[in-house]
């Protein structure tokens, strides 16, 4: 990863933005930039560490997954699963047209 | 109504089993507690209702003499939990009108055990932040001090601030980086943070699925004991829920330390350390020296890399599970023509800065070219911080740390996310790790702050932490209370 503080640029930024699905206001790319810069410039100090035949850690529990039955158990509960819909319709969630 | 106050979580459960006191009138003390002490915010919604209902259930069964553990103790919930038909927030926008229809498995537990809910308490947004200033209605302000307006620490502020306030007599936590230990800290109580797996994580809004691990935040050891003891348990609807049977914490309480090795970790006493917390630091390794601990000098080598790691891995998690807030299924929505207008204005809308902020450091560091140099990278030094903690446990039993590099600072003064970020350089590291470990009070620094000291124990031995930390607690002797607390 790079050493420096100049890791991304607005354009990036604008990017990182669309991949994450996020409104950023044209008057806070700057200062976003910015902070970006400074925590990756931070965390780029890993860096100094030989992690050459280190294997990467996702999970501290040490145990499998663990695996159930593909059984139902639970259902008919269609009602408390919109219940906290912006908006629904017929059983339905509703999304702005996706199809013209 | 004081005396009421002055009981702690122990003592008001031994009173309400006596019949000396009610768990109606203990409930209602605490309810205008919170009216007394609401300049705090540490409250965002109180359920005095569901409070006064649930204390009258618990005073039958009380009289029925059918009590259960935490039978009729009023205790705040932090607003990361989810309660069946009470709005939860995580302090954000984005949930702002979100009422869960299912409760999570930890406060289910605490139901079950008879603890009685008074409100949610305020946190960080999404529980990511150190002060409790990233929260969409504001920041919490810690008792103590109250009039210089000091901040309660992050996330668990709200939690802290509530035990510390005396509005809560105990509260739940979660902590991802240190949120339960850090606001303890600040706050001058007890917090608890569990190994990983200990306590299910269901049905908590998740922040970082690898990291977050639900926890007491209380005003004594004991209390945490009692507290964890109905927290924790195997849950089938955790995927990472530990199957493992947890002793009765109690039990340990007053088991001593005679024999047990105490590691000193030469990394976690650098620069810029406050002198007081060193002072504390150096009398908490005499203490326990003086109750027969034997103290080794240890070493931890990659402490220094924790953090970068964990502003890697955390942002990584959160940007990919809050995904979720699409404006679709709960939570806010910013109507637009089109779906993705949709998306990205809903989000850009409902988050708030720093979480925005994580989430776009996450989004880079797992997008295609970025992978391998920072998130992969950031597993590995995760597996050299983790055999760091393996290797010293081969020759101690418990690590004694500050909890914090600094006691509280002022609300509004840091506004620098990456000075933010160096709050939680002691607790990062253990959480990287899955230890468990506990911040406690130890002292005041000059100004009258509150002083932690954090001890880490092996995977699942909360039972040792106990006898360690309970040992350490009655040598220190804090008994201050903040001057913001209710009387």
């Amino acid at each position: 990863m790079p050493n420096k503080n100049t890791i991304v640029d607005v354009p990036t930024v604008n990017k990182i933005a669309r991949l994450s699905r996020l409104d950023i206001s044209e008057g806070n790319k700057e200062s976003l930039t910015n902070d970006l810069n400074n925590i990756l410039g931070f965390v780029a100090q890993l860096d100094e560490v030989d992690t050459s035949n280190v294997e990467p850690l996702a999970s501290v529990t040490g145990h499998k997954l663990p695996l159930r039955n593909d059984d139902v158990n639970d259902g008919n509960i269609e009602h408390l699963v919109l219940k906290n819909a912006p908006e629904s319709s017929s059983g339905f969630f509703v999304v702005p047209k996706v199809i013209e | 109504m004081s005396e009421l106050l002055d009981l702690n979580l122990v003592e008001a459960s031994k009173a309400l089993k006596n019949k000396e006191i009610s768990s109606l009138e203990l409930t209602k003390a605490y309810l205008k507690s919170i009216s007394d002490t609401s300049s705090l915010g540490a409250y965002l919604e109180i359920v005095e209702d569901k409070a006064i209902s649930m204390a009258k259930e618990s005073d039958k069964k009380l009289i029925d003499g059918i009590a259960r553990p935490l039978e009729g103790i009023p205790i705040g919930i932090k607003d990361m939990f989810c309660t069946k038909d009470i709005k939860t927030t995580a302090s954000s926008k984005i949930l702002e009108n979100f009422i869960p229809t299912y409760e999570s498995t930890v406060t289910q537990n605490l139901w079950n055990d008879g603890a009685v809910i008074l409100g949610k308490l305020s946190c960080d947004e999404f529980a990511m932040g150190s002060s409790n200033e990233t929260a969409a209605k504001g920041n919490v302000i810690n008792p103590w001090l109250k009039n210089k307006k000091m901040s309660p620490g992050g996330s668990s502020g709200g939690s802290a601030a509530a035990v510390a306030a005396r509005s809560a007599l105990a509260a739940t936590g979660t902590d991802t980086g240190g949120s339960i230990r850090q606001p303890a800290a600040f706050c001058g109580i007890t917090g608890l943070k569990p190994t990983y797996g200990r306590c299910s994580r269901w049905g908590i809004v998740a922040f970082s699925s690898s990291l977050d691990q639900a926890g007491p935040l209380t005003r004594t050891v004991s209390d945490a004991a009692l507290m964890l003891n109905s927290m924790a348990g195997y849950d089938q609807k955790d995927s990472t829920s530990a199957n493992l049977k947890m002793p009765d914490l109690i039990d340990y309480l007053n088991k001593g330390i005679k024999g047990k090795k105490i590691g000193i970790p030469k990394e976690y006493t650098q620069d810029g350390i406050s002198e007081d917390i060193v002072k504390f630091y150096e009398k908490s390794i005499g203490w326990l020296r003086d109750e027969g601990a034997e103290i080794i000098p240890v070493s931890l080598p990659h402490t220094k890399y924790a953090l970068p790691a964990y502003y890697i891995i955390a942002p990584a998690e959160a940007s990919s599970n809050l995904a979720r807030y699409d404006g679709v299924r709960y939570g806010a929505r910013q109507e637009a023509s089109s779906l993705d207008e949709m998306y990205e204005l809903t989000r850009g809308n409902g988050f708030g800065d720093e979480v925005k902020r994580r989430i776009m450091i996450g989004t880079y560091v797992l997008s295609s070219g970025y992978y391998d140099a920072y998130y992969l990278k950031a597993q590995k030094v995760r597996r050299l911080i983790k055999e760091d903690f393996e290797n010293v446990y081969k020759k101690v039993d418990y690590i004694l740390t500050p909890s914090t590099p600094t006691t509280s600072f002022e609300l509004g003064k840091k506004q620098d996310p990456l000075t933010m970020y160096l709050n939680d350089i002691f607790t990062v590291p253990a959480s990287l790790a899955g230890l468990p470990g506990i911040s406690l009070p130890v002292g005041l620094d000059k100004s009258g702050l509150p002083i932690g000291i954090q001890l880490i124990a092996n995977s699942f031995d909360e039972a040792g932490l106990i006898s360690t930390a309970r040992v350490l607690e009655m040598s220190a002797e804090f008994n201050f209370i903040a001057d913001g607390a209710a009387k």
